[in-house]
């Protein structure tokens, strides 16, 4: 398989207008990947399956990914002018990333046997905007993928055929997988609580064994 | 009443003399039929039980029923999520009198491994009268088996009149079960308060 780079390249070169970036992956795998801007992402998808040089034919998997709104801290050091003589401040400078879902999709040649290749999408927020295109025009395989991660993260695909949720009924109202999803408080017994569940038994009084 | 030690003298010497009780619920213990359901890995444990090797045909109950009109026991055989409860007890609610359940499997006796999960259902007893529990994951063949026998004896030992008759001779006892409805956040109510109440691990005063 060629590298991202050129992967990158290939999809820039093919897909007018479309933006591509790549995603750098810190961890012992290094498994980087390619973050699609969505109103291209559908024509990306279908270059990568029809590309003879790649011909990305097998959607393995789609999972989502909450990311919260973060505030980042640095301190930065700067000069200032301080009784008319210049002096190097430290300063603390907060940053805050609005947080957004992300949906990935792992990528694979079966005909050239090749792969991973990940993909990823992100909506503009957390709240009111979480519409991405979906993929399962593209990679039929997607379909049941995708509702799975519209039931648990609340990610809206626009053009999947069957947007409906999979694992929870349709009556409920919240995604479990999300970050900030309070669960029903139901807490009755544990033998050995620890972490979370310990303060849950703390709370009800019905607490911890041989207390 | 015939005293047991004296009745089981008598059948030494050839004289089988036996009452209506016992040898009503002798009819009924050994023809116990499961109704033909499971919902997860359990289930492949039960299939394996009534299969030639463990062979549940010698407890009356090699007969799975697909249809819960003509069975007389749930073995509630895998996880039952919170989207699949309110079918169970219909199911539940289906069978005709007498009716027993066995919560195979540490998923259907209290949500197992899934616990704390958000889509599992904390245990089948919070909906249903379970008669026995299996724990286990799965549990094997033979545990399942040791249900049955205990189930058996359980029918065995009921007595036809006064307040320890099976709930099927009370004709004020329920026989169905309420269904619970999908809620926003979780199943409304989530347990039923007459059958199930949460532990209580203070001693009593």
């Amino acid at each position: 398989m060629e590298t991202l780079a050129q992967i990158k390249a290939r999809i820039e070169a093919a897909v007018a207008g479309a933006v591509v970036e790549m995603v750098p992956n810190d961890s012992p795998s290094g498994q980087h990947s390619l973050w699609v801007d969505n109103s291209h992402a559908v024509a990306v998808a279908q270059f990568l399956r029809e590309d003879p040089e790649l011909r990305f034919d097998f959607c393995s998997n789609v999972t989502g990914v909450d990311w919260p709104e973060t505030e980042r801290t640095e301190k930065v050091k700067t000069t200032r002018l301080v009784d008319g003589v210049e002096t190097s401040v430290e300063e603390i400078r907060k940053t805050k990333r609005p947080g957004f879902l992300e949906v990935v999709y792992h990528l694979y040649s079966v005909a050239l046997k090749h792969g991973p290749l990940i993909l990823r999408l992100r909506t503009e927020n957390r709240s009111d905007q979480v519409q991405v295109p979906s993929l399962t025009p593209v990679w039929r395989g997607c379909e049941f993928q995708e509702r799975e991660v519209f039931d648990l993260f609340g990610v809206v695909f626009t053009g999947h055929p069957d947007l409906r949720r999979i694992l929870m009924w349709d009556e409920f109202t919240d995604h479990p997988m999300r970050k900030d999803y309070v669960e029903p408080d139901d807490y009755e017994y544990e033998p050995t609580p620890h972490d979370e569940v310990l303060v849950k038994a703390r709370r009800s009084g019905r607490g911890e064994a041989g207390t | 009443m015939m005293e047991t030690a004296l009745r089981s003298e008598l059948r030494k010497q050839g004289i089988f003399l036996t009452t209506l009780e016992e040898l009503y619920n002798w009819g009924r213990k050994n023809s116990v039929w499961p109704l033909g359901f499971g919902l997860a890995c359990c289930a492949i444990e039960m299939i394996a039980a009534s299969m030639a090797r463990w062979d549940l045909a010698r407890f009356g109950a090699e007969v799975f029923r697909p249809s819960p009109r003509q069975a007389d026991l749930m073995v509630v055989a895998g996880t039952v999520t919170k989207k699949m409860a309110p079918q169970v007890v219909r199911l539940y609610n289906q069978m005709a009198e007498p009716k027993y359940v066995i919560a195979m499997g540490a998923c259907a006796i209290s949500g197992g491994p899934f616990k704390q999960g958000y889509n599992v259902l904390k245990g089948i007893d919070r909906y249903l009268p379970v008669d026995v529990h299996i724990p286990g994951c799965p549990p094997r063949p033979e545990a399942l088996l040791h249900a049955f026998m205990t189930l058996q004896q359980k029918i065995a030992a009921q007595p036809l009149t006064g307040p320890h008759r099976p709930r099927h001779l009370i004709a004020a006892a329920p026989s169905e079960y309420p269904i619970p409805e999908f809620g926003a956040h979780d199943l409304v109510p989530p347990n039923n308060p007459e059958i199930w109440q949460p532990p209580s691990i203070t001693p009593a005063a």
